[in-house]
């Protein structure tokens, strides 16, 4: 995987709370969202505060409502939080414009859903090729990229498949595949397995491990099951919309 | 942003993945289209033909008819009193400068024999001056001339219909009918001018000498009455001077005093073909107003079912929007597939509306014309409805939560 050896200089030593000196790929301080349902208020993220190193592999758990979705969202740049800043690589995101956001979801960060979330009647390629639609990347050269993806999580061979015609595994891959093929420094994934057996399970985390430890890739996943979470190097808990629990392992 | 081909392809995967709707919205197109082709393009035969008809008549024409009998207060209408005069006909030409030529006309009907067909039809005394005001040539033959004027020559010209009824594929040229029983040898047939847009066949026509019709065919009150003359003004400009003129000049002859009322009608024929022309050209603008709002309802329904298809691709939409698509990436994908809609939908209504004004102008013996002009309004009316009804829907998807979107069932 050539193209993605130069993220690994970005990420350099892959070691989580690195001195202060490294500035942390996702800063998030004092974070909070509030939803308004009619007359109810309620606070889905209260005032949380978290950063995550680049190369890092980070799982996420808490019950269900406990704002680890919500915290996704933010650092996904498909939400703006309510208040307190959130900096991405350094840069005050919170403050971007809808295109701006866009564009950085466009160019850093992957997402890969519990429910796969592919275009149906469109080719296993043509899902992969969809970010880079979106930046004036030419025909040939998104092609030969998706193509690549799709190798990178093994469906070389699969590409002309419709999303109906592949397995929930080898979908989750196909979504893994387009998460990656704009060079994202971030895959974020919100429950990948969450409808996966127990085997594919497993084979789609050593993808991300893969991912992470290969390309450098800072992998963050929410999961409902203790077995994901250990994949992760990095344990962080939600409860009731705060942080309760951040843990590191000794060694992957 | 995102590349043409890219979303024109996205837009018609979308528009196949629902081939009955998309069929169904762009019918509104199609009879839209259509229906603003043909009705311009019958406009516009139906103008053709009252320009035709314009040109059949001859130019610049002025028809002068004589005075109407008031019997006991009853009118009888123009023409019943013949008070216009030969001498009349020649005064006008000789000292009104706004006229090029005068024909005066003397006409009845009468049942004309060749062997052992016969046929009723318009005889007409006149001078050699007709052809040239009327701007008729002779087919066949000679057009009969001063001299068989002066000598009252018992010759005639024949319109092509009387020909036909008469003689069939023969040439009349030479031959010698019997009008009114009085034979009559035929010196020429008259070009077709076909019908005028009364349906007036202006084929089924004689024309003899006026001397003749006078003397032989249709008794005068007195000689040299005449119940109407045509009139030939120097140009379209003109016309209006010669009619001036000539009520001036007739008024004085007659010995009209002032306050009386004209013993006769100029009638301005070209004008009132004018009129035709304008009241056709109208009607078109009015036909295609018409057809346009099937268009606008076609529109409407594209509108309504790309509101739907943003609906049911709510997913869709957030997926793209979560992978990079900017607002206008969003609106531009939807627009185009509006725009592919109304654009396929058009072409359709286009081919349509051509081959049904064809078919129409031929039922109407109209001169058929697809005016390049109404497809190419039409077919950008069509572009227009759709960016125009394609933007709402498109500008809603855009401004779509991704969040919700992607959990949207």
């Amino acid at each position: 995987m050539p193209r993605r050896n130069d993220l690994g200089m970005q990420t350099g030593g892959t070691t989580p709370h690195s001195p202060e000196t490294v500035l942390p790929l996702i800063s998030v301080q004092q974070v909070s969202k509030i939803y308004t349902l009619g007359e109810h208020r309620v606070t889905a993220l209260n005032s949380i505060s978290v950063s995550i190193h680049a190369g890092d592999f980070v799982a996420i758990m808490g019950p269900s409502g406990s704002g680890k979705s919500t915290f996704m969202n933010i650092i996904g740049c498909l939400d703006r939080p309510s208040s307190g800043t959130y900096y991405l690589n350094g840069q005050d995101v919170g403050t971007l414009s809808r295109d701006c956001l866009a564009e950085i979801r466009n160019k850093t960060i992957g997402f890969v859903f519990q429910g796969f979330n592919l275009l149906p009647r469109t080719t296993a390629l043509e899902n992969v090729e969809l970010p880079l639609l979106y930046n004036g990347t030419p025909a040939h050269e998104r092609r030969e990229r998706a193509l690549e993806a799709l190798r990178v999580v093994g469906l070389g061979d699969r590409w002309h498949h419709y999303p109906n015609q592949l397995s929930g595994g080898q979908q989750q891959r196909v979504t893994i595949a387009r998460a990656i093929v704009n060079n994202a420094s971030i895959v974020l994934a919100d429950e990948p397995t969450g409808n996966l057996d127990t085997k594919t399970s497993m084979e789609i985390m050593e993808l991300f491990v893969r991912l992470n430890q290969t390309a450098g890739i800072t992998i963050i996943v929410v999961t409902h099951e203790p077995d994901i979470a250990a994949y992760g190097r990095r344990l962080i808990r939600f409860l009731d919309g705060v942080i309760v629990g951040d843990e590191v392992k000794g060694v992957a | 942003m995102i590349s043409v081909p890219v979303i024109t392809r996205i837009a018609f995967r979308a528009l196949r993945a629902n081939t009955m709707r998309s069929g169904l919205t762009m019918l509104g197109i199609i009879i839209g289209v259509a229906a603003v082709i043909a009705m311009i393009s019958i406009g516009a035969g139906a103008r053709q033909r009252v320009a035709n008809e314009v040109a059949s008549m001859g130019s610049n024409l002025l028809i002068v008819v004589s005075g109407s009998t008031s019997s006991g207060g009853a009118r009888m209408g123009a023409g019943s009193d013949p008070t216009l005069t030969i001498a009349d006909a020649e005064a006008i030409l000789r000292e009104c400068p706004a006229v090029i030529d005068v024909a005066p006309l003397q006409s009845g009907t009468a049942q004309v024999v060749y062997g052992n067909q016969n046929w009723s039809t318009v005889v007409m005394g006149t001078t050699p001056s007709i052809l040239n005001i009327r701007e008729w040539r002779v087919a066949s033959g000679k057009p009969f001339t001063d001299q068989d004027e002066r000598h009252a020559n018992k010759v005639c010209l024949m319109g092509a219909t009387v020909a036909e009824k008469l003689f069939g594929a023969f040439d009349p040229v030479g031959q010698v009918v019997r009008i009114k029983k009085i034979p009559f040898t035929v010196i020429g047939v008259l070009e077709r001018k076909g019908q005028t847009l009364t349906g007036q066949d202006q084929d089924d026509i004689i024309y003899v000498p006026i001397t003749t019709a006078q003397k032989k065919l249709f008794r005068a009150l007195f000689p040299g009455m005449i119940q109407f003359m045509m009139v030939k003004a120097v140009s379209t400009e003109a016309l209006e001077d010669a009619q001036e003129q000539i009520t001036a000049l007739l008024r004085q002859r007659h010995r009209i005093g002032s306050g009386q009322e004209n013993d006769f009608t100029v009638r301005n024929l070209t004008q009132m073909m004018q009129t035709a022309i304008t009241i056709a050209r109208v009607m078109t603008v009015l036909l295609g107003a018409i057809a346009s709002i099937s268009l606008l309802v076609g529109g409407i329904g594209i509108m309504n079912i790309m509101l739907v298809s943003v609906t049911e691709r709510t997913r869709e939409i957030g997926i793209r929007i979560a992978v990079g698509a900017k607002t206008w990436d969003i609106r531009l994908q939807f627009i185009m597939e509006a725009l592919t809609l109304s654009l396929v939908g058009g072409c359709i209504g286009i081919v349509l509306g051509s081959i049904g004004s064809v078919a129409v102008a031929h039922a109407f013996h109209l001169p058929s014309g697809i005016s390049p002009l109404g497809v190419l309004i039409s077919f950008g009316f069509a572009a227009a409805v759709g960016v125009f009804f394609g933007f709402y829907p498109a500008y809603k998807a855009s401004l779509l939560n991704p969040i919700e979107a992607l959990r949207y069932e």
